[in-house]
């Protein structure tokens, strides 16, 4: 069976698994939601304010879901000692990394799907204006995310306070591709274009993906195995 | 590379921070025998469960597998690995637990594969109840089927007895009799004396991380379950 295959297989896994329990779903939803109606409701800022900071609040509430989403993806393993089999198969682990990166992806980006036109309705800010480079944003740094969070997901598993130390570990691991998402999103919702600055903070998320989609690969079969 | 061994344990240690599991545990298995590895609690019958399935590897020395590392692919699609959990997915149900592991072994029909092996562990008419609604023996009985789905020539089962009802003790020495005569390598810790003595063809006693004795086991094994602990244990 192709590697391909392999990644798809478990994915789907992960993805039904989800859909059946809705854990992370829900409470990432959940999550989200209440961030963006108490921040509504805590502050009257003007509409341009709302603009620039926009960035800022939407990426802490992906961030802060995120970990909500990520602390159950190798946790789900640990349960009946499923990763051992998972491990003990067939499968190269940078398979079994990216299938669990990919179910990460898929879920968090939904949250984020979701949140976003409820941010647009309760701040009252049109965020369809430049959408096709809003989601190539939202892509590049979910990814982010999703890598290093599956990393350290992976490296926390056995540990007891692994809900608390994921989040200390990702957030400053994280602190470039989040500089630059928050930075592109409060633009392009200013209806600032992506150009010149903003390019190289485009291609900043790209490097960062790429470097750490490349380190985890290598480096997930001493993580996971030791 | 075919050799006549199916596990090479050459001077295997094992730390956990300063503390050593195994100590210079060294080891050959024979193709097709069935080794008991006996020892106490804590003796390091676990450590190295997990050394020879690749879930853990060695602070030094080597394992062969079939002459290869237990890290290759193609060795591991060779292996059938029972530990102490299930390793069972609670969501989902038996059937697509055994699909699933069916398709990462690479076997050609899963589904065909998956109703076999839930016929043979009694499960077929809960083949789509979903495992976290069984019964402890079900879910038993049902890793029991995992850990044979793909037809492995090695198999390594840590305590497999434990926490079994009678119909899974059934089920498992069923199968475990049939893969000796298919020619399976079988190696399984247990504190289940009489029933590990019954199957073995040899023996292996560890003891504080090392190996103390291996051999073929005799008869005077299987009328006196204590016999060996006595001879070569701590009191």
């Amino acid at each position: 069976m192709g590697f391909f295959h392999h990644v798809w297989t478990i994915t789907h896994k992960d993805l039904r698994s989800e859909l059946r329990t809705k854990e992370a779903l829900n409470a990432s939803l959940a999550f989200s939601m209440v961030i963006l109606v108490l921040f509504s409701f805590a502050f009257d800022p003007s509409a341009e304010q709302i603009k620039e900071f926009s960035g800022g609040l939407l990426w802490m509430v992906y961030s802060f879901a995120g970990a909500l989403a990520l602390n159950r993806s190798f946790a789900r393993e640990v349960h009946n000692d499923c990763l051992d089999a998972l491990i003990a198969s067939p499968i190269p682990p940078a398979a079994l990394f990216l299938r669990k990166m990919f179910a990460n992806f898929a879920l968090l980006f939904a949250v984020e799907l979701v949140s976003l036109p409820v941010f647009g309705l309760f701040y009252g800010v049109p965020w369809t204006g430049q959408i096709g480079w809003l989601l190539v944003v939202l892509v590049l740094g979910t990814w982010a995310l999703s890598v290093i969070g599956t990393l350290f997901s992976a490296l926390t598993i056995n540990l007891r306070l692994r809900e608390l130390m994921l989040p200390t570990l990702v957030y400053p691991m994280m602190i470039p591709a989040l500089m630059a998402c928050m930075t592109l999103t409060s633009d392009l919702l200013q209806g600032i274009p992506v150009t010149g600055e903003n390019y190289t903070w485009i291609r900043l998320l790209v490097i960062f993906d790429v470097i750490f989609t490349a380190l985890s690969i290598v480096f997930i079969d001493t993580v996971l195995i030791g | 590379m075919s050799t006549q061994y199916a596990l090479e344990i050459e001077s295997v240690w094992k730390y956990y921070g300063d503390f050593p599991a195994l100590r210079d545990v060294g080891l050959r298995i024979l193709r097709g025998s069935t080794v008991a590895l006996l020892g106490r609690n804590g003796a390091g019958k676990t450590t190295l469960l997990r050394i020879l399935a690749g879930l853990s590897s060695a602070s030094k020395g080597a394992v062969k597998i079939l002459g290869a590392d237990v890290r290759q692919e193609s060795t591991r699609r060779r292996i059938g690995v029972l530990g102490h959990g299930i390793s069972l997915y609670d969501e989902l149900s038996a059937m697509e637990n055994l699909v699933l592991f069916g398709k990462l072994y690479g076997l050609p029909d899963p589904r065909k594969r998956a109703e076999e092996m839930l016929e043979q562990t009694g499960l077929i008419r809960v083949r789509d109840g979903l495992v976290r609604e069984f019964s402890r023996g079900m879910r038993q009985r049902l890793a029991v089927g995992r850990a044979f789905l793909h037809e492995p020539e090695i198999l390594l089962l840590d305590e497999p007895f434990t926490a079994l009802d009678d119909r899974a003790i059934a089920v498992l020495q069923t199968l475990l009799r049939q893969g000796h005569d298919q020619g399976r390598t079988i190696v399984l810790s247990t504190h289940q004396l009489r029933e590990a003595m019954e199957l073995a063809t040899d023996v292996a006693l560890v003891q504080r991380g090392q190996l103390i004795f291996s051999g073929e086991r005799t008869q005077e094994m299987l009328d006196d379950t204590g016999f060996l602990y006595r001879t070569y244990g701590e009191n």
